[in-house]
């Protein structure tokens, strides 16, 4: 157990590092094989009732939602809905199991030991919680675009296959970045805070049940939603699936997108590092 | 890259140290919890450092860990600046913190087998260490078990194999007997001379002075974030004013013997509590004859009388004193 310490002998050190990189995401992964059913349930419940309530019971029971300029209110829902799958998932699994890490397990004393720059082992963070947001997209989509009442079929379909994989990639990371900022900065015990006062806002008021452009008539509220990442999810996926709907410019998605994952990920690896690094 | 210029100088020793700092800042106060340490560990050394709560133990183990970025000074890991090249740094480590940092979402064997990939050990060759470990740890049985399962024990003993799955040039353990059982400490202890004997180089924190008395080579005694004395147990029970301590039992007030005590020749002092009177003497020869004999004197008889060899414990409280330590 001596001088024969450097392993994989020879090997670049950025090789190194990257195999250390996707060793920690290998880590994660078979954690994610293991909770395959909790993670499935936890994704699927909140959009299958929801369409269920409004897709389904709404239009059969005669109680329904006109989805007003904005076309018929399933097709309004579906780009919504995969949107706040994917908020929820990248928020839920970076910042949950990030918590428990710092406060109750103390796992993370150990894995900011693994041998890479302590920002790589929050980027690998992202990149995992990135990962379960895009299955969960790919889970929801057929979900929401199946379940509806008779007639109230969404009209959905793929205009734009580079753009739908753009903003599916984007939203992930974004909301990934934005679970990992919340990890590192909440503290234990107000964790059941983060629903109500992070959650919850930032999907109702995300332009989930109504495209951005039919806010006009409440100026405000059309400004103020700017602030909330989850707008511009939906809006990059109404863009690709529902092009036909109103929805924001495409220049105006991508910047915040690519800007916000960025700018987002950026900070928290950095308030991530202080964490750890005294 | 990073790492590759920096292990040019004195590779061969595990771990020095250069007048290494960290101070705590707050609003209040300023706090050195590790002032100007020197030190140099050698290759297969088992080295303590030993010293009470707050004594900047924990903080050195830091920075030498990259998880504390020192004030000032610097520390090198097998001739690596721990500061300027973590990474690099962190590959030659094997840590064993004083909580369980156990990965609770994996089994016992897959804490060792994804460790070990962490490091860069191939699929195979991680495979069969994990087994070999768990063997040699007496946790093969529990191989499949999640972590929580574990006893305090076995975790502890899980946390040590899983920090020798890269075969570390260093092990660190800090604290590794706090809060454990007598017997489990015990059989702690013969693993981990096993592990020395194979040629591991190991540090070790404790304030357990039997502990670093039983498996050090040497040890330095910290305080107040300063080394005070370094040396090996023997070294150091001989040369810091380790005393015998020398109790006699009188059969009325041990006041009047104290008294006589304290004028007999390498008496250092004296404590009288009832009918016990405790002498610490260096050297201790002829001292408990004498005692006798002045008892005697005074009119007592003595009903029991023991003596007590040096101990690291004298050692200790003679350096670092005695007043109690949150």
């Amino acid at each position: 157990m001596s001088a024969a310490a450097v392993p994989a002998g020879g090997r670049p050190q950025v090789l190194l590092q990257l195999d250390t990189f996707a060793a920690l995401l290998a880590r994660d992964l078979r954690v994610l094989r293991r909770q395959l059913g909790q993670f499935l349930l936890r994704t699927i419940m909140q959009p299958l009732l929801f369409v269920f309530v409004f897709a389904y019971v709404f239009p059969k029971i005669g109680q329904g939602f006109s989805g007003g300029r904005a076309g018929s209110f399933t097709t309004v829902l579906v780009p919504g809905l995969i949107a706040v799958a994917i908020n929820f998932q990248g928020i839920q699994s970076v910042a949950i199991p990030l918590v428990q890490e710092f406060s109750i397990s103390k796992e993370i004393e150990d894995r900011v030991l693994s041998p890479v720059p302590v920002w790589m082992i929050a980027l690998e963070k992202i990149v995992a919680g990135a990962i379960q947001s895009i299955i969960a997209a790919l889970v929801v989509f057929p979900i929401v675009y199946l379940v509806h009442a008779h007639g109230a079929a969404p009209s959905i379909h793929v205009h734009d296959w580079a753009l739908f994989v753009f903003a599916i990639l984007f939203a992930s990371l974004l909301s990934a970045s934005g679970g990992l900022l919340i990890g590192t900065l909440i503290e234990p015990r107000k964790i059941t805070l983060l629903f109500s006062v992070i959650v919850l806002p930032i999907t109702f008021l995300g332009c989930v049940y109504y495209p951005w452009a039919t806010l006009s008539p409440i100026p405000w509220l059309k400004y103020v939603v700017l602030l909330n990442p989850l707008v511009y999810m939906t809006e990059a996926l109404r863009a690709s699936l529902t092009p036909q709907l109103p929805h924001m410019p495409l220049w105006g998605f991508t910047l915040a997108l690519v800007g916000g994952s960025a700018g987002l990920g950026l900070l928290a690896l950095r308030t991530f590092q202080r964490r750890v690094v005294t | 890259m990073a790492g590759l210029t920096a292990q040019v100088s004195d590779e061969g020793v595990p771990i020095r140290t250069v007048g290494l700092s960290k101070v705590y800042r707050t609003r209040r106060e300023t706090i050195h919890a590790v002032d100007g340490l020197d030190l140099a560990i050698e290759r297969g050394e088992f080295f303590g450092l030993l010293g009470p709560n707050g004594a900047g133990k924990s903080t050195t183990i830091g920075m030498l860990t990259t998880t504390v970025v020192p004030t000032s000074g610097r520390a090198y890991i097998a001739g690596i600046d721990v500061a300027e090249h973590p990474a690099a740094a962190k590959r030659r480590l094997g840590v064993v913190s004083q909580t369980n940092t156990l990965d609770r979402q994996l089994t016992v064997w897959e804490n060792l087998y994804y460790h070990g990939r962490f490091f860069g050990v191939s699929r195979g060759e991680s495979r069969r260490r994990s087994d070999k470990l768990l063997e040699q740890f007496a946790l093969s049985e529990r191989a499949g078990a999640m972590v929580f399962e574990l006893s305090g024990g076995l975790a502890q003993r899980l946390m040590i194999a899983r920090a020798l799955v890269h075969e570390p040039e260093i092990l660190f353990l800090d604290e590794p007997t706090s809060g454990i059982d007598p017997q489990t400490r015990i059989n702690l202890w013969g693993m981990l001379r096993d592990l020395h004997a194979a040629g591991q180089t190991i540090l070790l924190t404790t304030h357990y002075m039997e502990e670093a008395d039983a498996l050090c080579d040497r040890l330095a005694i910290l305080d107040h974030g300063k080394m005070l004395a370094l040396g090996s147990p023997h070294e150091l029970k001989a040369g810091y004013g380790a005393v015998t301590v020398i109790v006699v039992t009188v059969d009325g007030d041990g006041q009047a013997l104290a008294a006589e005590a304290e004028r007999l020749e390498n008496v250092q002092r004296v404590e009288a509590e009832g009918s016990a009177v405790r002498v610490f003497a260096n050297p201790p020869d002829g001292v408990l004859v004498a005692l006798i004999a002045r008892a005697a004197a005074v009119g007592l008889s003595v009903r029991d009388a023991s003596s007590q060899p040096p101990s690291l414990e004298t050692v200790f409280l003679s350096l670092t004193g005695r007043e109690y330590r949150e």
